[in-house]
């Protein structure tokens, strides 16, 4: 229970933090939703870091890596160290720049202006919202889930859900963007220091790595020491989902909250060190509790950090992190205020609101959203507590369909030529993308390949359970749900890149098979996801979008010529 | 000088694909598999990378193009930017 006591200090933290921003902050719209465009360096950085990071990054990382291996920080965290900056650099410093001339506060008004654009901006919109809300219900079930599991059983979901979903909503509501990046910046600090020492203690705890490796190596689950389960089409494809980013509306809305644009230097700087701080050691532990827990199955691989800390640190430290896994929960603060500044910007004011009543009323329409989405969000996780993976599987399509609407905002800063009927195809291609695949995917789940079953997990749930047992058994090797991807063997041909395989002396991974068999290996369905020739359907969805961006841009009219000149200025020469 | 910091980036971008690397289970000083320890290494790579982005194609002409305005035709937004309260700001 004490734990569960620690995480409820750690709330009641929180709340006040957006409780001081409230007092601090003005009443105007530009206050509220990006606090002034006045956050300083540090905060800045480590808001928009904490705003990145959500529960994937410690929970779903570590259970990746228990199944996996080493091969999930380069496969996510070493290509979004690259990706993300440059995409900061490159975009994060244009939508910052232009935010503070023409006042945009979302990347569709920014759209609607540069292209001259109404009702494709409001399509925009809503399929930028749409990708959005799973995230929110997410967050809400996590929080539940999280209390639940660190109280023991004595939180139970219900009330866990309703007491995260109120906190994030109070300090959204009151602190706006100040309260949401002063609380992530809390949060981000918090994370960084106790994950550093708990990572020490468990490692004083199990008596150093290098006996656990050289134990692991000589296992049959060997293979996880390497990358040899992960198909180079995969690793390749997942180069393309930290496009994702920046499109997501609660990145690009933080770009405009710096209050100059030095403030990127620093952030682009360190971002990869911050991903580092945080991913390498929850990969490493992921692969080390492979030597506790042997034989779990992969909806339990994704406690595996909070067994080792359940096992290996006294009850303070473990309370302590379990906060800090419920920071990561709660990240979806950002993604309620996102949406409650586009849903005020983007329509209540766009369609007449703010001129009719004035600009308070567009806070109290903000803050009234906020309420609203929080209801809304509590009572879906509570009607559908039980199919999350509902909700996990639309963010995993989200992903790919924010990446895929990258090429668009390129298009809109850099190229001239570029026109609304472009970004409406591309548009509508990340919109059948999502669909088509996630048409796919229910309809091939039939057929999926399923993993060999592993045997009886032999400890208790987290929180609760004994120490692991010594690494024995066969190992499991498999993918399978909760994983965020599968394999892309083809069927029918040898298995590419090590997939299929039984390298390492753990069971070969399913092969993959055809939907259609008539279309040969176009569309293959793995134990999880489905791929296109073996690479994520992100790849084709973002090359799709950027070749439609192009092609319907040369072949329809540009915006007028005093648009495009207040936004590529002609040069004094 | 722009084509050759577009060259670092893509060879950067390249070298993420570490074939070498793939069923090499060499564990470096005793504890840290070869492949992470790459993969570590690569994100100081980037580190560096960006410092020399932001030294050498840092765009500075940026700052100077906030003077507010208003916006287009289609009323997406209207200048905020310059009634914004100086009093409080949060660092």
């Amino acid at each position: 229970m004490i734990p569960a006591i620690i995480v409820f200090c750690y709330l009641a933290i929180v709340l006040y933090i957006g409780i001081f921003a409230f007092r601090k902050g003005a009443s105007s719209g530009e206050d509220f939703f990006l606090a002034n465009r006045r956050l300083g360096p540090m905060v800045f950085l480590l808001s928009l870091f904490g705003t990145n990071m959500t529960a994937v990054a410690i929970l779903g990382s570590s259970g990746f890596a228990y199944q996996r291996g080493i091969g999930v920080y380069g496969l996510m965290a070493s290509s979004s160290g690259i990706i993300i900056p440059l995409t900061l650099f490159f975009i994060g410093t244009r939508l910052w720049a232009l935010g503070k001339r023409f006042g945009h506060m979302t990347q569709v008004q920014y759209l609607r202006d540069r292209w001259e654009m109404r009702g494709i901006g409001t399509f925009i919109f809503a399929l930028t919202a749409v990708m959005l809300v799973p995230y929110i219900i997410i967050g809400v079930m996590g929080g539940g889930e999280t209390l639940e599991t660190i109280s023991g059983g004595a939180v139970p979901y219900e009330v866990g859900g309703a007491v995260v979903a109120i906190v994030v909503m109070s300090y959204v509501f009151f602190g706006g963007m100040r309260g949401t990046a002063w609380v992530n910046t809390f949060q981000t600090v918090l994370f960084l220091c106790f994950g550093a020492i708990a990572f020490t203690l468990i490692a004083q705890s199990l008596g150093g790595f290098p006996g656990l490796m050289n134990q692991l190596a000589a296992s049959p689950k060997a293979y996880l020491l390497s990358r040899e389960r992960i198909p180079p089409e995969e690793f390749l494809s997942y180069m393309f989902i930290p496009l994702s980013s920046i499109m997501f509306p609660h990145i690009a809305i933080m770009c405009m909250t710096a209050e100059k644009i030095t403030h990127f230097k620093r952030t682009v700087i360190f971002y990869p060190l911050c991903i580092m701080f945080i991913w390498l050691p929850s990969v490493y532990l992921g692969v080390v509790a492979a030597t506790q827990y042997p034989n779990l199955t992969p909806g339990q691989a994704n406690d595996v950090i909070i067994r080792l800390l359940t096992d290996n640190t006294n009850t303070l430290v473990s309370g302590i992190l379990g906060a800090g896994i419920m920071a990561c929960v709660m990240a979806s603060d950002s993604q309620i205020l996102a949406l409650s500044t586009m849903f005020t910007e983007d329509l209540f004011s766009y369609y007449g609101g703010r001129a009719k009543y004035g600009p308070k009323a567009e806070v109290w329409a903000g803050r009234a959203f906020i309420v609203a989405i929080s209801v809304v969000a509590y009572g879906i996780a509570l009607l559908l507590k039980d199919r999350a993976n509902i909700f996990d599987l639309a963010i995993r399509f989200a992903f790919s369909g924010f990446a895929a609407l990258a090429p668009v905002m390129l298009a809109a800063l850099f190229w001239k030529r570029s026109t609304k009927w472009g970004a409406l195809a591309a548009s509508i291609w990340v919109l059948f993308g999502v669909l088509g695949i996630w048409y796919l995917t229910a309809i091939s789940d039939p057929i999926a390949p399923r993993p060999p079953a592993p045997r009886p997990a032999g400890t208790a749930p987290p929180g609760r359970g004994p120490s692991g047992t010594a690494l024995t058994g066969p190992a499991t090797g498999q993918t399978g749900p909760g994983s965020p991807t599968g394999p892309t063997a083809s069927a029918g041909g040898p298995p590419t890149g090590g997939a299929g395989r039984p390298a390492g002396g753990g069971p070969p991974r399913p092969p993959s098979v055809r939907i259609f068999p008539q279309l040969g290996d176009l569309f293959l369905r793995g134990p999880i996801n489905v791929t296109i020739f073996g690479f994520l359907p992100v790849m084709p969805m973002v090359l799709g979008s950027a070749l439609l961006m192009i092609v319907v841009s040369l072949l329809t009219r540009p915006p007028s010529q005093a648009t495009l000149d207040r936004y590529f200025p002609p040069k004094n020469d | 000088m722009r084509y050759l910091l577009a060259a670092l980036v893509a060879v950067v971008i390249l070298l993420h694909q570490d074939i070498w690397n793939w069923t090499d289970k060499t564990l470096v000083f005793g504890f840290l598999p070869i492949g992470l320890a790459y993969h570590g290494g690569y994100s100081v790579m980037a580190v560096v990378t960006m410092a020399i982005l932001v030294r050498f194609l840092w765009p500075a002409h940026l700052d100077d193009e906030t003077i507010t305005e208003p916006a287009g035709s289609t009323g997406a937004t209207e200048p905020r930017a310059a009634h914004a309260s100086q009093e409080d700001s949060a660092r």
